[in-house]
């Protein structure tokens, strides 16, 4: 029951993305898009994800979106004319995607956490010993990675010294 | 079975918002206008009912009997979601504080998640959206200028509000704020480590990140809920109202409710996570989460933690009416080259701390 409702909240969210013109009302959609997937992901009794999914995108990378779109007062814009070849190609690729999710989706297990998982105590314990533990090593290397990325956007938009 | 435990769910929900949080909203205002008036030596709202007691009664009337006025140029739709916006999240939040121990053998918190206090930053990072949709959809000069404000200084303390648990969190070693609060009750709240297993010098040097963390905690908090000092977006001498200078009549008072909610469901968290929760001082009556307590023992401890947000929410007030108000840039910089570093270095501090001293 539950599942189908925040289903469709998550889909008809994505729709709105690309089906409205006003930028404003887009990344809305995206947003409720994304309190759905977030609904989702902890009725898979995956709380912590499901949590970081709002607090990171919905609550963090969104208002920042909004910022930009609100502070540059971007209008609705008409976007370039599709022709039928992008047309084609789209088409192409996304069943290419939904080939493979389908793939991935009958060769996974199904049963509750609980059952599958019975050590686990709850995600969050589990995501931790998995970074902390076995993959500490890329954890680091991505850290410093991102950590470049900022030093970068510093150097280069600081202002010439005198 | 499951009818049962979700008409169970739904009383609670609806007995802890509306017979708990709204009236605290309309007395905590009733307060602020009271404490105020003393801090500068007036008398204040004093004349509907004994010591203006009814006097939130009467606004409430007003404002629901005001013209419900639209300006022209507003961008209808978000006009009229904002201030939505701004209460639901304040609301939502209280799903997962625990309000109390137990009563008759039911746990008394709505939603018991192993994600307790990310629930709640997660939620009242949706809050924003509120004000910043109530700036733009305004399409005026200062509500725009107000919410921008408003963004920017709500995504910077958010960084330092997360951080500055972490050490809490590191401490109790749990994600579960009913449990962190029945381990809080037996070994001791974080900030009074007096008895129980926190009574040892671990306990005693751990207070010191404790207390850093709690500063920075409160802070934080002070300028997610926009309250003086940090009070820029709605700034009266620069932006005329900011961001809800449009709004009128209830409107405008969902706002008004929103900042308030949001004030007693930041203080009911610190009042968790720092001072134990619904648990009184050295163990008395403390529960460990086994055995079913009686219930008045439950009442006690329900009447316990909203006696501790009702001082918390005085510490507010009195802060508000002592403190001047911060530049912008001011604010900025406190924010992101002082709490952030703080935050930081404290976590080391008490990792530091938890591993050398046994």
């Amino acid at each position: 029951m539950l599942f189908y409702l925040f289903a469709a909240i998550a889909l008809a969210g994505g729709l709105g993305v690309v089906a409205f013109r006003n930028p404003v009302t887009s990344a809305f959609s995206l947003v409720a898009s994304f309190l759905g997937l977030a609904a989702l992901f902890i009725h898979l009794n995956a709380f912590l994800v499901g949590v970081l999914q709002v607090l990171v995108y919905a609550g963090a990378i969104m208002v920042l979106f909004l910022f930009i779109i609100m502070l540059l007062d971007i209008k609705s814009d008409e976007g370039p004319k599709i022709t039928k070849l992008m047309g084609l190609g789209a088409g192409l690729l996304a069943m290419v995607f939904v080939g493979m999710l389908w793939r991935v989706t009958v060769s996974l297990k199904s049963a509750p956490l609980e059952t599958l998982y019975p050590e686990v105590r709850s995600d969050a314990h589990e995501i931790g010993r998995l970074l902390f533990g076995e993959y500490f090593f890329p954890v680091q290397v991505v850290g410093i990675l991102l950590l470049v990325a900022p030093i970068g956007v510093v150097v280069l938009s600081r202002r010439a010294v005198r | 079975m499951d009818f049962i435990a979700l008409a169970i769910s739904a009383v609670k929900i609806v007995g802890l918002v509306f017979l708990v949080i709204m009236p605290m909203v309309a007395y905590a205002v009733w307060a602020e206008r009271r404490v105020s008036a003393l801090i500068q030596d007036r008398v204040g709202p004093n004349r509907v009912g004994f010591q203006g007691l009814l006097q939130p009664v009467a606004d409430g009337l007003k404002f629901i009997l005001k013209e419900d006025f639209t300006p022209k140029n507003v961008r209808t739709g978000y006009y009229w979601l904002a201030p939505a916006l701004t209460m639901v999240p304040a609301l939502l939040t209280c799903a997962v504080l625990p309000f109390g121990s137990q009563l008759f053998g039911e746990p008394m918190v709505i939603a018991n998640l192993n994600a307790g206090p990310l629930f709640i930053f997660a939620i009242a990072s949706l809050s924003v959206y509120g004000i910043v949709l109530a700036g733009w959809a305004s399409n005026s000069k200062y509500p725009f200028l107000g919410g921008v404000r408003s963004t920017s200084q709500m995504i910077s303390y958010e960084i330092s509000l997360g951080l500055s648990i972490i050490p809490v969190l590191m401490i109790l070693g749990d994600l579960n704020l009913g449990r962190m609060v029945q381990d809080q009750s037996v070994n001791g709240w974080l900030m009074l480590p007096l008895w129980g297993d926190r009574f040892s010098l671990k306990g005693l040097l751990l207070l010191v990140p404790v207390v850093i963390s709690f500063v920075v905690f409160t802070v934080s908090m002070f300028a997610e809920t926009n309250r003086l000092p940090f009070d820029l977006p709605e700034c009266e001498t620069e932006l005329v109202a900011g961001y809800h200078t449009e709004y009128s009549s209830m409107k405008f008072a969902l706002f008004f409710l929103g900042e308030y909610a949001a004030m007693i469901i930041g203080s009911g968290l610190a009042v968790t996570l720092f001072f134990g929760g619904w648990s009184l001082p050295f163990g008395w009556l403390s529960w460990d989460g086994k055995a079913d307590i009686p219930w008045w023992q439950g009442l006690i401890h329900m009447a316990t933690f909203f006696g501790k947000v009702v001082v918390f929410i005085l510490f507010f007030i009195w802060v508000r009416w002592s403190l001047p108000r911060f530049r912008f840039d001011q604010l900025m910089r406190l924010g992101w080259v002082f709490f952030f570093e703080i935050a930081v270095i404290n976590i080391i501090l008490t990792a530091g701390i938890m591993m050398l001293v046994k």
